[in-house]
């Protein structure tokens, strides 16, 4: 029964996008619905995870037509998981999206919704080419939304975005024609264990290759901190949750499937990891506004994820798992946060701001707690992510790798205390070099409790994450386990 | 081998307009690497299979693969569908015109 969720979860938000796009009325509550939907999605995925946890994969062949044939959904331990989160923060950006303009634009319900259904496709699908396929419903109103939403210069980051992911969707279309050539398949269950051929291995790698530009590893990352700052900070953290994570489960599952783990390769992947991690956060350090901090730092974390991957086995890939979890929830917290700032004081540089902790300590807390959580402090979900991470790094004997991974979290700490130091400390008037304000500060506007409350719960989730981690981490135990032993997947989904 | 060479020359051509600063070639760069992503996977469906994928009208060992086919299809409505909004980001009042070196 559950089986006929998962076209659902791809369709419903499909139909509903169509619907708010083209009912008449301006008056029609569009957010309302948007709210609902997300909502609904979030509970019937819930319900998902609930049905596999137990490491069952629930597959569905789409119309029923016979396998090998049919478009192939299938759903395991992780999807799930991906699943959970990413309705998490889709809900979320959303809740403070429609308490802005940019949630008064009256195609911003029916964009989000075609989005997020391709998130759902992308993380469903059995099948390489449907993966392509939703990819592209997926950036399709991403292009859109981030040349429509944000500051003056977010025309030249929208060209810059649809260039650089479309070469990659081109490139990857290239890789896919490639592994179709050499196998006859797209069917991920019939293709397990087909690049151990070394042709094949190559084709595949040009998957691969594609996949990691749209997850913004090193040495193809530049595109996203040019791009993401210069949108609305709203947009910006709606597809730090879902675009490179996308593009990390996509390596995640290729690499098992496809590959079946095997060892060769992975020192290749180790160093792009352990550089990325580096690179990013060292971007991090020399920025000064708080939109471009983050997102490097937002690379960074990638290098963590996929340093999950590049230690191959139960233990990396669990890990790896986590922290995906963690960067999920904390950098969309982080985001929200200035976000907020930016919406109420019209700035997020660091020169132009000082003093809002004292004015907003509720968004102080908030903010404080998730760069503590990126950090890796204890007790936050950060801590137990890092730890979780370098643990495997050092199982695996990859020492430089937990080195790196360990000094990048005291660099990640100081990135984000200077957005701390400059924008939440301090007092808001400052005597020495202040810029023009055009009204005194007691009529300064407050942050609305709606900007407030999505990113303080997002930081309280990740708390919960850290003190109360056991359960979690137990279910990412079980879904690496699921998606390192191929078995079940392959026997579920494999057409022929 | 007719068909290495012709995605060999589209690729070029697609390339060499990427790296044009004006975003029109660039959207054309993408169209000429967009056809020769699809001749690859034409081509990766056997070059020798020339009969129509229509029950009933050829010796099935001579039909072309229907599943390339397919993929193509779907992939030339998308390219079709982001060259048209990369016109209009092209053609975009904010941009002014297409050179992407000069925007804000």
């Amino acid at each position: 029964m559950t089986g006929v969720l998962l076209p659902l979860t791809v369709a419903v938000p499909l139909l509903a996008a169509a619907m708010l796009a083209t009912v008449g009325t301006a008056r029609f509550p569009r957010r309302a619905v948007l709210v609902v939907v997300l909502a609904g999605l979030l509970a019937s995925n819930a319900s998902l995870v609930g049905a596999v946890r137990g490491g069952r994969v629930i597959e569905h062949d789409v119309g029923s037509w016979p396998g090998g044939i049919a478009i192939t959904f299938a759903v395991d331990l992780f999807s799930a998981l991906m699943l959970v989160l990413t309705a998490l923060v889709t809900l979320s950006c959303v809740a403070v999206a429609v308490a802005t303009e940019v949630g008064r634009n009256r195609y911003f319900p029916s964009l989000v919704l075609v989005l997020y259904a391709g998130v759902c496709g992308a993380l469903l699908t059995a099948d390489l080419f449907n993966l392509f396929v939703f990819v592209e419903v997926m950036l399709a109103p991403s292009y859109v939304l981030i040349s429509v939403f944000g500051g003056r210069s977010r025309i030249a980051a929208g060209r810059l975005y649809v260039v650089v992911n479309l070469l990659a969707s081109t490139v990857l279309l290239a890789g896919i024609a490639a592994v179709y050539g050499l196998v006859g398949t797209v069917n991920l269950g019939d293709l397990a264990g087909a690049a151990r051929s070394p042709a094949v291995a190559l084709a595949a790698g040009i998957v691969l290759v594609a996949f990691l530009v749209k997850a913004a590893a090193f040495p193809v990352y530049g595109w996203l901190p040019n791009t993401y700052s210069a949108t609305s900070p709203v947009v910006a953290a709606l597809f730090s949750g879902l675009h490179t994570k996308v593009g990390v489960y996509a390596i995640y599952r290729i690499y098992a499937l496809l590959y079946d783990g095997e060892p060769r390769y992975l020192a290749l992947l180790v160093t792009i990891a352990t550089i990325t991690m580096a690179v990013g956060v060292l971007g991090a350090v020399g920025e000064h506004t708080a939109g471009t901090i983050l997102t490097f730092n937002m690379v960074s974390g990638i290098g963590y994820v996929l340093l999950g991957v590049a230690l191959f086995g139960p233990v990396g890939t669990s890990a790896g798992m986590f922290y995906l979890a963690h960067h999920m929830v904390v950098m969309a917290s982080l985001l929200l946060a200035t976000g907020a700032v930016l919406a109420t004081y019209g700035s997020q540089h660091l020169d132009q701001l000082g003093g809002v902790a004292r004015r907003e300590p509720l968004l102080g807390v908030t903010f404080i707690g998730a760069a503590f959580s990126l950090a890796g402090v204890p007790p936050f979900s950060g801590f137990v992510a890092k730890f979780a991470v370098i643990r495997a790094a050092v199982i695996e004997g990859q020492y430089i790798a937990a080195v790196t991974a360990l000094v990048v979290g005291f660099v990640a700490l100081a990135s984000v205390l200077k957005i701390w130091r400059n924008v939440f400390w301090g007092r808001m008037a400052r005597e020495e070099g202040e810029r023009k304000r055009s009204m005194p500060l007691a009529e300064m506007p407050r942050v609305r409790r709606a900007l407030v409350l999505p990113p303080l719960l997002l930081t309280l989730l990740s708390l919960a994450m850290g003190v109360g981690g056991e359960p979690l981490l137990a279910m990412t135990e079980r879904a690496a386990t699921g998606l390192v032993d191929t078995q079940r997947y392959v026997a579920e989904v494999a057409g022929r | 081998m007719t068909v290495a060479i012709g995605i060999g020359i589209l690729v070029a051509g697609g390339v060499y307009l990427l790296l044009q600063r004006g975003l029109v070639r660039v959207t054309f760069g993408f169209v000429l690497l967009g056809h020769a992503a699809n001749l690859l996977f034409l081509s990766a469906g056997g070059t020798r299979l020339r009969e129509a994928a229509i029950v009933g009208t050829a010796d099935p060992a001579l039909m072309a693969d229907p599943l390339p086919q397919a993929f193509v299809l779907t992939a030339i409505v998308i390219t079709f569908g982001v060259t048209v909004y990369l016109f209009a980001l092209a053609a975009s009042r904010h941009g002014g015109d297409d050179d992407t070196e000069r925007l804000p």
